[in-house]
């Protein structure tokens, strides 16, 4: 397999901090947080009520009818990012080879929404009201699929399942098809399952914050910290080969120059977690050195333990306060297989402008020697981030981003 | 004959429902003898469709008529055997 260089040439965001890359990073820069108390269903009967909701996304304005009945929510907002990326790439599907395209995309719970609504006509109306679409409508697998028919995209395609890590492992994947001759390839991750047979799926994780307060919630490296707030939406990017990127005349945001992977040692094991090898296996792929790292994008847990741990492996690898770290997913909650993507999103987009954004609400507990990025959002100049993931039951995953190199 | 026969109305009413429309089709347009694929109705849209008549109107299709090929004309007319049969008995 060749190492060609390949690069991020489009980014569709949907997410709670707004729909379109342009409104998401200026509400990111802004500290203007998506989170507040559930309206998708009424949560007074659960211990967790508050979410990242996306707001003013309605399918039909994005969607051809025939694609509306046959969608979770989840599937409409990745199809809509994916057009979204598309354009922002100047992509023209129907003007590349079909065979030429793939789809690789993240998911973790799949659709839960019209899980929920096809379950309930068949144990309280009977089998024969149960859509014909639930064949494929909940699967993980549905919004690459979508994508790609959509898009006429034949290429190497597929799902990656490893909760949160996946949108990290998914553009892994797609690097590799890439590099193994594929054109081009849509990847990311978007998922939504903010309904109730989702919640009480996330619920029984046992990491959701039950606090009512959308400004003490959900407080990664904070002393305070209570859990997560879960959050729906995501983002789709377009990878593709620098030089076809190059030769087509397409804008590169940046480059997918490192990734690495581990999975944590069984609970109770004497060996310490995966996320500092993941790390250092990322910087190893980039040919980067731990100094040549300007920000990182934490995973942000939330639970204490999780926060000391990823705290921890920053400082093994750079330093007490060795490098500045980000937490803009403060404002959208955790977004499961959306959440990597949306910070690889947030990452290019703090590459080109040379600003890092703040976490809310966060008071930083001295204790983990990290510099988090608080307040306000600061000016530096940048160009590598390193974007980490954490998955439930064990999944580390880094990628390190580098901004393309000046003409 | 029943007083309320299966029109093209009603299966378009039911095929909106169903699945939607295809950008560019007008099913109120001269439809009855295009087949549904030119439509733009897959063999699941028209498996949902299909199951949708059959608890509307309490009636079995058969599992080989929904195929590719057949028509709204065809499926109308299906439709309304079906009905007068149960109708009658």
């Amino acid at each position: 397999m060749s190492t060609a260089t390949v690069v991020v040439t489009g980014l569709g965001v949907a997410a709670p901090t707004g729909l379109g890359a342009r409104e998401h990073w200026a509400a990111t820069l802004g500290s203007r947080s998506g989170i507040g108390r559930l309206t998708r269903f009424d949560p007074s009967g659960y211990p967790a009520k508050l979410a990242g909701e996306i707001t003013g996304f309605t399918a039909e304005e994005h969607l051809p009818g025939r694609l509306v009945p046959q969608t979770d929510r989840m599937t409409r907002l990745a199809l809509a990012a994916a057009d979204w990326a598309l354009a922002d790439a100047s992509v023209r599907p129907d003007e590349l080879a079909s065979f030429d395209m793939g789809v690789v995309t993240a998911s973790a719970s799949g659709g839960f929404e019209f899980g929920q609504n096809e379950l309930r006509k068949l144990w309280s109306q009977g089998s024969q009201y149960v859509s014909a679409y639930q064949s494929f409508a909940w699967f993980y697998a549905v919004n690459s699929g979508q994508i790609s028919i959509r898009n006429g995209m034949k290429g190497p395609s597929g799902v990656v399942v490893s909760e949160q890590a996946g949108g990290l492992d998914a553009v892994a994947q797609a690097r590799r098809q890439i590099r193994k001759g594929t054109r081009l390839v849509v990847s990311g991750g978007v998922d939504a399952s903010l309904c109730p047979w989702g919640w009480v799926a996330q619920l029984a994780g046992g990491r959701l914050s039950t606090s009512e307060d959308p400004a003490r919630a959900y407080l990664p490296f904070d002393r305070d910290a209570c859990g997560h707030v879960p959050g729906e939406g995501g983002a789709i990017l377009i990878l593709e080969a620098a030089e076809s990127a190059r030769e087509r005349g397409a804008h590169s945001y940046g480059e997918i120059a490192g990734y690495g992977a581990t999975f944590d040692p069984k609970p109770g094991s004497s060996r310490p977690p995966g996320l500092r090898k993941a790390v250092e296996l990322a910087l190893a792929d980039a040919g980067a050195q731990p100094a040549d790292v300007d920000v990182v994008f934490a995973d942000a847990a939330g639970v204490p333990d999780l926060d000391r741990a990823e705290a921890a492996a920053l400082s093994q690898v750079f330093g007490p306060h060795g490098v500045p770290v980000s937490v803009p997913k403060t404002m959208t909650g955790r977004l499961y297989s959306g959440a990597a993507p949306l910070d690889l999103a947030t990452a290019l987009l703090a590459l080109r402008d040379g600003i890092v954004p703040a976490a809310v609400n966060v008071k930083l507990c001295p204790e983990y020697g990290i510099d988090l990025v608080v307040d306000r959002p600061r000016r530096l100049g940048l160009r590598t981030a390193l974007v980490l993931a954490r998955g439930y039951g064990g999944f580390n995953s880094a990628v390190v981003l580098r901004a393309p190199a000046p003409h | 004959m029943p007083a309320d026969p299966f029109t093209l109305a009603d299966l378009t009413r039911i095929l909106l429902e169903a699945a939607g429309a295809e950008e560019g089709v007008d099913l109120d347009g001269d439809v009855l003898d295009t087949e549904f694929t030119a439509l733009g109705y897959e063999s699941l849209a028209l498996l949902e469709t299909g199951s949708r008549i059959e608890r509307t109107y309490g009636i079995a299709l058969d599992d080989d008529l929904l195929t590719d090929a057949l028509t709204p004309r065809a499926l109308i007319g299906v439709v309304n055997d079906l009905l007068t049969v149960s109708r009658t008995v």
